[in-house]
């Protein structure tokens, strides 16, 4: 994983609520055996017509050119349902390195931080003042601050984020590498359970 | 101090507890499938890791199975490869595979517990939302993401924080009608799709007591709907006798002390949760859902909500949204509404108690015409069973089309698929958009309210299913 410091970026609004990992990426697409190139399917069916990638529905956000940026910001609930992890994937590789909500479903944002893609968690008065921001506007996101920033006013918010996930994403570490480097206290738990 | 059931098992699990962060978490059984781990597999190796605890894993095919003609080669070339796989990942890490044609082949929420596998006091962990279901027999088991697969994987550990616990308890008797299915939709409509965020849930009370060990699957299998990181049951007399002489379950020598320890397994009487729920079983009636999330659902003889009165803009958008994918109108009942589809399976509602009362139902009547109706077993085991109870035979004298094991039409991964536009009264747990195929429309309910309106054609309310003539 790469270190995530800080991601300073205009933003992608969709405020929809609920919105669970079966529309983030269709379990038609759950079919590759690597991580890579999902995605050109993130959102498959609220981002074409009849499934068809020549004919964009041009009222969804990301078929919007006004908007781009590193930061989706979702309606509350987001990543519900699905455990997939093909759905941090999917956004991870269409290039989101952070998603706004005011509410995550739980394995999805375990999932994210396992994979580099912050979720951040505000109010429901912040993100709705997100949604009423321009095309223009961006955010800056520290993570050792743990604070979000809109750039143009200076509204701030600070979000949680435990002290030891914080680490890992600002020194690119995982929790794998802190698990084989504990299998000598694994062991001995084992046979303890065993007696 | 006193301890939840949830606290007695986790701290038993706990290897460390990092500062001012997780604790690892020690997994006793990991169960996985051909979708959520080749990645891992690819992971570990990427790493220079073998399986750590091999003979702690086991392997179905599940969800992108055929379930017509098993025996012969997945036509879809992209699922074919995801089984192979998988098929080559356990012989190069040692793993039991209870692959297509294994008698022990199933969807693994349904083979875990059926092959004694699930046992209390374990913690269990699959990719897979649904393995909340395994928490019915008093364990705790929750769904992971692909990167914790790896971690499994790689250490038979998982860095875990504590989730909150929440305590549902349902006193009194059930109106006859209402099943299992019926309660966990009553649940999640009362609290909403995302009621229980945070929380691991334990399902208590006299109404709970009194469900087999297969209601009680349903029931913990649909905790994920509402949220809650997974669900759970004390065990009682109901789960020790469903487990013992079962496949994996422990053998006469180890029987007692396994029991003895298993009763050890419930919340202490002054055990503080951080939440409590009561409800009154009497209330709950047959359920269906009319949105496209599970929470948004009614009693079948109810009515779908008036937009227009709903205050909360959020929820008012997101209905009006639901409403006009399922091609639905607020206000109105679903009672005498035409169906296309009835889909009779998965890991919420596939085995062999479910397609009994299924079974029961629809003996001697005949489906509607303008009804398909596909009834696919949770596993071998339940196809066994089904064909040695006979009741193979009223599902196809009633028109019924019966198929093989496998997630089937719970997903729109397989072959198995509703066409756009169509409604299909489901007895799975997801009525997302386009979860059962692009354009779909589900709506969840029973296997006795799926049953009902495969005989009728229209959504029903299986108390007013006229006698058999
Ligand atoms: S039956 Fe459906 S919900 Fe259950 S494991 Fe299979 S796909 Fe998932």
């Amino acid at each position: 994983m790469k270190p995530l410091k800080s991601i300073h970026s205009r933003f992608v609004p969709l405020p929809i609520e609920n919105v669970d990992t079966d529309q983030v990426i269709p379990a038609r697409f759950l079919k590759a055996t690597t991580r890579e190139g999902f995605g050109k399917n993130l959102f498959r069916d609220w981002r074409y017509v009849d499934n068809d990638e020549s004919k964009p529905k041009p009222d969804f956000v990301l078929n919007q050119q006004q908007y781009s940026g590193e930061i989706l910001v979702a309606g509350k609930n987001f990543g519900c349902g699905s455990s997939r992890e093909h759905a941090a994937w999917a956004l991870q590789d269409y290039g989101f390195k952070a998603v706004v909500s005011s509410f995550f479903a739980d394995i999805f944002r375990n999932n994210a931080l396992n994979n580099g893609v912050l979720p951040v968690k505000v109010s429901d008065a912040f993100l709705a003042e997100l949604f009423t921001l321009g095309n223009e506007a961006s955010l800056t996101i520290d993570v050792a601050a743990q604070t979000i920033t809109i750039d143009a006013t200076g509204t701030q918010e600070v979000f949680d984020i435990n002290r030891y996930k914080k680490t890992c994403l600002l020194n690119g570490y995982d929790d794998i590498d802190y698990l084989i480097s504990h299998k000598a206290q694994i062991e001995a738990f084992e046979t303890q359970l065993q007696s | 101090m006193a301890k939840t059931l949830f606290d007695k098992i986790w701290d038993k699990h706990v290897v460390q507890q990092v500062e001012e962060g997780p604790s690892v978490l020690y997994i006793d059984k990991h169960f996985i499938h051909e979708v959520t781990s080749p990645q891992a597999f690819a992971g570990i190796e990427k790493r220079g890791l073998t399986v750590f605890r091999p003979q702690q894993v086991v392997a179905t095919a599940d969800h992108n199975v055929p379930t017509l003609n098993q025996h012969l080669p997945i036509k879809d070339e992209l699922s074919r490869l995801q089984v192979q796989q998988l098929i080559e990942n356990c012989k190069k890490h040692h793993i039991e595979l209870y692959g297509l044609g294994h008698p022990f082949q199933g969807i693994v929420h349904v083979i875990g517990p059926e092959l004694g596998i699930t046992q209390p006091g374990m913690t269990i962990v699959c990719g897979d939302s649904h393995t909340s279901t395994h928490g019915a027999f008093g364990s705790i088991a929750f769904g992971i993401g692909t990167s914790e697969v790896e971690m499994v994987f790689a250490s038979q550990c998982l860095l875990q924080n504590k989730p909150k616990l929440m305590r549902i308890t349902i006193d009194g008797e059930l109106q006859p009608g209402v099943v299992s299915k019926d309660i966990i939709l009553y649940i999640i409509a009362q609290i909403t799709a995302s009621g229980a965020t945070g929380y691991f849930v334990e399902y208590a009370g006299s109404a709970i007591r009194a469900l087999s060990m297969e209601a009680r699957m349903t029931i913990c299998n649909m905790s994920i709907e509402m949220g809650a990181r997974g669900g759970m049951i004390a065990p009682d007399q109901t789960t020790f006798d469903y487990i013992k002489g079962r496949q994996f379950a422990p053998g006469l020598a180890r029987w007692d002390k396994k029991l003895a320890e298993w009763k050890e397994l419930y919340s202490d009487a002054d055990a503080v949760f951080d939440k409590e729920i009561r409800i009154n079983a009497a209330d709950i009636q047959p359920m269906i859902t009319y949105g496209t999330n599970p929470g948004l659902g009614i009693a079948i003889n109810g009515k779908i909500p008036v937009t227009d009165h709903i205050t909360d803009e959020g929820e008012r958008n997101n209905i009006t949204k639901a409403l006009t994918y399922m091609g639905l109108e607020s206000g109105k009942a679903l009672l005498g509404m035409p169906v296309q589809h009835v889909f009779i399976g998965s890991c919420t509602n596939s085995r062999i108690e479910d397609l009994r009362q299924v079974a029961s139902l629809v003996k001697g009547r005949k489906k509607n015409p303008n009804v398909q109706v596909m009834i696919v077993p949770g596993s071998q085991q339940v196809s066994r069973q089904v064909q040695a109870e006979g009741l193979d035979k009223v599902f196809r004298e009633a028109g019924f089309e019966i198929r093989q094991a496998g997630c089937s039409a719970c997903l729109g991964m397989n072959e198995d698929k509703i066409p756009a536009g169509e409604y299909c009264i489901s007895t799975s747990n997801r009525n997302f958009e386009g979860r059962q195929g692009a354009g779909a429309r589900t709506l969840l309910a029973s296997p006795l309210t799926a049953a009902a309106a495969a005989i009728t054609g229209v959504v029903t309310d299986v108390r007013e299913l006229p006698a058999v003539s």
